[in-house]
C-alpha cells in the first residue's frame, strides 16, 4: 500500500487482489441479473428467448449469489483492506460535494482515492443490493407474505432495476472512457501520472507527501 | 495510515439507509402508488408508436408469464379445440370452425393477481356457453376443467361461471390474432376474474361433476378468482 515498497516502480497499487475479486464477482452476478431480468421483463424478448423457467432460475440464483462475495470479503484476512475501501467510499468531504455539484469542474485537486461520482455509484449499489434481494425474495417466496406486498415488491424491484440499468451503464461508460481507471480494476495497478491527474490527493498520499488526514485545504 | 478520505460526512451510509427506507415504503404502499401512476400514464402508453414505454414499469402492459420451460407453439393449421367429458356429443374444432361460430366481442380490462392491469383490451371469441350447448352438457355436470397444450397449466370453472356471457375462448385480442406469447391461437378470457383464470394455449375443455382446482389454485390462489373479491385484493371489478 505504500510507495516505499518499490520506489523505482512508476505505478501505484490501486486495488488489492481481494478488492478486485470482490468487484468482478459482484459485477458478474449483477450483469447476469441485468441480462436475465431484461429478458423476463420485456414481453417481446421473453417470447423470443423462451425458456422462461430456466431464465428465471438463472436470474434468482445469480441474485441470491450477489451477497456471497461480500460475505467472503468480510471473512478472510483481507477484511481490513476491504473495510478501508468501504470507509473511503462512504465518507464525503466538502470538496467531494463541490466536485459533484460542478460535475468534476471544481475541487479537482482535492479528489482522493475515489471521486464523488465513484462514491455515489458505490452508495447506490450498496443500497440497491439489499433492495433487490428483499423485493426479489418477496416476489419469489410470495406465499409467505401478504398478497399486497407482492405488488409492492414488484413495484420496488421494477423501479430499482430501471435505476440500476442507468447507473451501471453510466459506470461502464465512464470506465471505458478512461482506460487508466479500467486498467486499475483489471490489473490492480495504475500509473503515477494517471493518479496525479485523476486522484491527486491519493497520489500524494501514496507518494508519502500527505500523511495526515487533516489538511488546511479543507 | 490516515488519509484524506477517512474524515468527512458519512453520505454513503445516508444514501444506503435512504434507499432502504424508500424501499420499505415502496413494498408497503407500492400497490397504491403503482395504480395511481398507471392511471396517469395509460393514455400515453396505449398510443405509443415507439414501443419505448415497454421498458417503463408504470406502463399498463401485459407481462408474459408461462409455467413451463418453453412456450408451446401451435399454428392455425394444426390447432384443434377439444370439448369432452360429461357431454352428449364430444367434438374437435379447427381454428376456422371455431371462428365460424357466432363471435362475441368484449372490451374489458385484464387484471393480474400480481397487481398489473391492462385497460380496455379488445377481445373476440366464442362464449363457452355456445361451445357447451353445441356439445350438450349431461345432467349432473357442474364444472369444467380446462387444459393448456403447454402440458402443465390447468384451470377450473363452475358451470355457472363458465356460462357467463363474458367468458370466452378468444382467438383475437389487442387488434390481431392471439399471438403465441399471449396464449394463441386460442386462449381463455374470463373477464370478471384474475388473469390466472384466463388460461393460455387452450387445448381441451372437459365437463366434470366437480371442481378440480387448477395449476395456481393448487399453489394457493382462490378457485373463484373474482377481481376485487378474492386473493385478499380489492381491485376495481373488470366485468360486472
Amino acid at each position: 500500500m505504500t510507495a516505499t515498497e518499490a520506489p523505482a516502480d512508476r505505478r501505484f497499487e490501486r486495488f488489492t487482489p481481494a478488492t478486485r475479486a470482490l468487484h468482478w464477482a459482484t459485477a458478474a452476478c449483477i450483469l447476469t441479473c441485468a441480462v436475465t431480468g431484461f429478458i423476463l421483463y420485456v414481453g417481446p424478448i421473453t417470447a423470443l428467448v423462451g425458456r422462461r423457467v430456466l431464465v428465471r432460475q438463472v436470474h434468482v440464483t445469480a441474485g441470491l449469489l450477489i451477497p456471497v462475495p461480500l460475505i467472503l470479503a468480510y471473512l478472510g484476512p483481507w477484511r481490513r483492506a476491504i473495510r478501508r475501501e468501504f470507509r473511503r467510499l462512504g465518507r464525503w468531504s466538502a470538496a467531494d460535494k463541490r466536485w459533484l455539484r460542478t460535475r468534476g469542474q471544481e475541487a479537482t485537486a482535492e479528489v482522493g482515492k475515489y471521486n464523488a461520482g465513484q462514491k455515489a455509484n458505490a452508495a447506490f449499489v450498496a443500497g440497491m443490493i439489499p433492495l433487490m434481494l428483499v423485493s426479489g425474495s418477496i416476489m419469489h417466496w410470495f406465499h409467505y407474505f401478504p398478497v399486497r406486498y407482492r405488488t409492492g415488491a414488484t413495484f420496488v424491484h421494477d423501479w430499482t432495476a430501471l435505476a440500476t440499468w442507468a447507473v451501471v451503464s453510466g459506470h461502464i461508460l465512464f470506465a471505458l472512457n478512461d482506460p487508466g481507471s479500467l486498467r486499475g480494476m483489471v490489473t490492480g495497478k495504475v500509473s503515477r501520472a494517471w493518479a496525479a491527474i485523476h486522484h491527486p490527493r491519493w497520489a500524494q498520499e501514496q507518494a508519502g507527501v500527505v500523511e495526515e488526514a487533516e489538511s488546511p485545504l479543507r | 495510515m490516515a488519509s484524506s478520505d477517512d474524515a468527512g460526512t458519512p453520505i454513503g451510509r445516508r444514501i444506503l439507509l435512504g434507499m432502504l427506507g424508500a424501499g420499505a415504503v415502496g413494498v408497503i404502499f407500492g400497490e397504491r402508488i403503482q395504480s395511481g401512476l398507471e392511471r396517469v400514464t395509460q393514455p400515453l402508453t396505449r398510443h405509443d408508436p415507439t414501443g419505448l414505454t415497454e421498458f417503463i414499469p408504470t406502463a399498463g402492459r401485459f407481462r408474459i408469464y408461462s409455467v413451463t420451460a418453453d412456450m408451446p407453439r401451435r399454428t392455425a393449421a394444426n390447432y384443434r379445440l377439444k370439448v369432452g367429458g360429461m357431454v352428449d356429443h364430444p367434438f374437435e374444432l379447427t381454428l376456422a370452425e371455431l371462428q365460424a361460430m357466432p363471435p362475441t366481442n368484449l372490451t374489458k380490462d385484464f387484471q393480474c393477481v400480481t397487481g398489473w392491469r391492462v385497460q380496455d383490451v379488445h377481445w373476440t371469441g366464442v362464449t363457452l356457453a355456445d361451445l357447451l350447448d353445441r356439445a350438450g352438457v349431461q345432467d349432473g355436470a357442474t364444472a369444467l376443467r380446462l387444459f393448456s397444450f403447454d402440458g402443465a397449466y390447468t384451470e377450473s370453472l363452475t358451470m355457472d361461471e363458465a356460462r357467463r356471457p363474458d367468458v370466452i375462448a378468444a382467438y383475437r385480442m389487442l387488434g390481431g390474432p392471439v399471438s403465441r406469447d399471449h396464449g394463441g391461437p386460442v386462449r381463455l378470457y374470463v373477464a370478471p376474474m384474475y388473469g390466472y383464470k384466463s388460461l393460455k394455449w387452450l387445448d381441451r375443455i372437459e365437463v366434470t361433476d366437480k371442481v378440480v382446482p387448477g395449476y395456481w389454485e393448487n399453489l394457493g390462489y382462490d378457485v373463484d378468482g373474482w377481481v376485487g373479491r378474492s386473493n385478499g385484493r380489492d381491485d376495481a371489478p373488470t366485468s360486472a
